[in-house]
């Protein structure tokens, strides 16, 4: 049974025959609240693809994108991430019918299949700076690594999470609060995974073709 | 759900189901899995292939993102059409009004001065 049906018969306001009065469940509060953040954050993102998308012409004479993109080594992050976005899917199918094992054992495969993403990142980043071709070389340069390095600097923070909310559930057990916590995190994961398709198909894909 | 009274007694939590079954569960992420491979498969074959109209491989790239966005949506965030999703919904269509607002906004301003600009040296020779 799922957390959100748990949550509805243990409600007591919900037992009187009346349900639409009184507050929502914190769950939903909290879910909510959390998905509102998860919007603005993709509306943040926007700008930057605005700002990518308006400067992609703008190389200065420098490398355009076509010459610097690598598409093999972007398929291998894209796999590696929607692979995580997967196993983090089991991981909350893991954590709702409470088994421990396999919550840690898909959170861990998750963690390790977003370092590899990270790993590939960086390899990439550090490949162009050393070609001459870092973020100070061009306005087209400059916002491909603000909208990339910005979703690369998220996935670190969702990986750190990632690893407390390991923790957490070690060491306190599938309470209310903590299912609250990895709601929340399920979300950041998978809005990331948005993000990056937006990414893998805007910057790369469109970005080497033009 | 296994109490029909209280089904739609109360919203959804962003990413929570109304499946609570294992089975069904599992299914649906291997379905959303599976979709999301096959049209990231489809986007990168299509950018380097000459078996296509080459003006048409921009759209195609572009449609087949936001058809991805929504299988995600769809299958791991568990946004529905259900009433108990309502609230949800709202914040996402507000979220993209935003995001469309924005992107075709600042492409749309940016092109328009780009092309009403006249060329660097022209600029030049006004300022001396």
């Amino acid at each position: 049974m799922t957390d959100a049906a748990l949550y509805r018969q243990s409600d007591p306001r919900l037992l009187g025959g009346r349900p639409h009065e009184g507050p929502a469940s914190k769950r939903i509060t909290t879910g909510y609240g959390f998905w509102i953040f998860l919007l603005s954050d993709i509306v943040m993102f926007s700008c930057f693809f605005a700002a990518y998308a308006v400067l992609l012409g703008q190389t200065a004479d420098g490398p355009k994108g076509a010459e610097l993109f690598d598409l093999k080594s972007v398929a291998a992050e894209t796999a590696l991430l929607l692979l995580s976005s997967f196993t983090c899917g089991l991981a909350m199918i893991a954590a709702d019918v409470r088994n421990a094992l396999w919550y840690q054992i898909a959170m861990a495969v998750t963690c390790l299949l977003g370092l590899g993403f990270l790993a590939l990142e960086f390899r990439e980043f550090a490949e162009l700076v050393s070609r001459g071709a870092g973020p100070t070389r061009s306005a087209f340069l400059s916002s491909f690594f603000t909208l990339v390095g910005c979703h690369g600097a998220h996935v670190s923070a969702g990986i750190l999470w990632l690893l407390t909310m390991m923790a957490q559930v070690l060491a306190k057990g599938f309470r209310a609060d903590i299912m609250r916590r990895l709601l929340c995190f399920a979300l950041f994961w998978h809005a990331l995974d948005i993000i990056w398709v937006a990414i893998f198909s805007v910057v790369y894909l469109l970005g080497s073709a033009a | 759900m296994s109490d029909q009274h209280l089904h739609h007694a109360v919203d959804l939590a962003p990413g929570d189901e109304e499946e609570g079954r294992i089975g069904p569960r599992l299914l649906g992420y291997c379905i959303g899995f599976a979709l999301a491979i096959l049209l990231t498969a489809t986007s990168f074959f299509i950018a380097g292939t000459d078996l296509v109209w080459q003006p048409s491989i921009p759209v195609a790239i572009i449609v087949l993102a936001i058809a991805q966005m929504g299988v995600h949506l769809v299958f791991f965030i568990h946004i529905t059409t259900d009433p108990d999703n309502t609230n949800n919904i709202l914040a996402l269509a507000f979220g993209l009004l935003i995001v469309f607002l924005v992107v075709t906004g600042s492409l749309w301003i940016m092109a328009n001065l780009n092309q009403n600009m006249p060329p660097m040296d022209q600029i030049m020779r006004m300022q001396r």
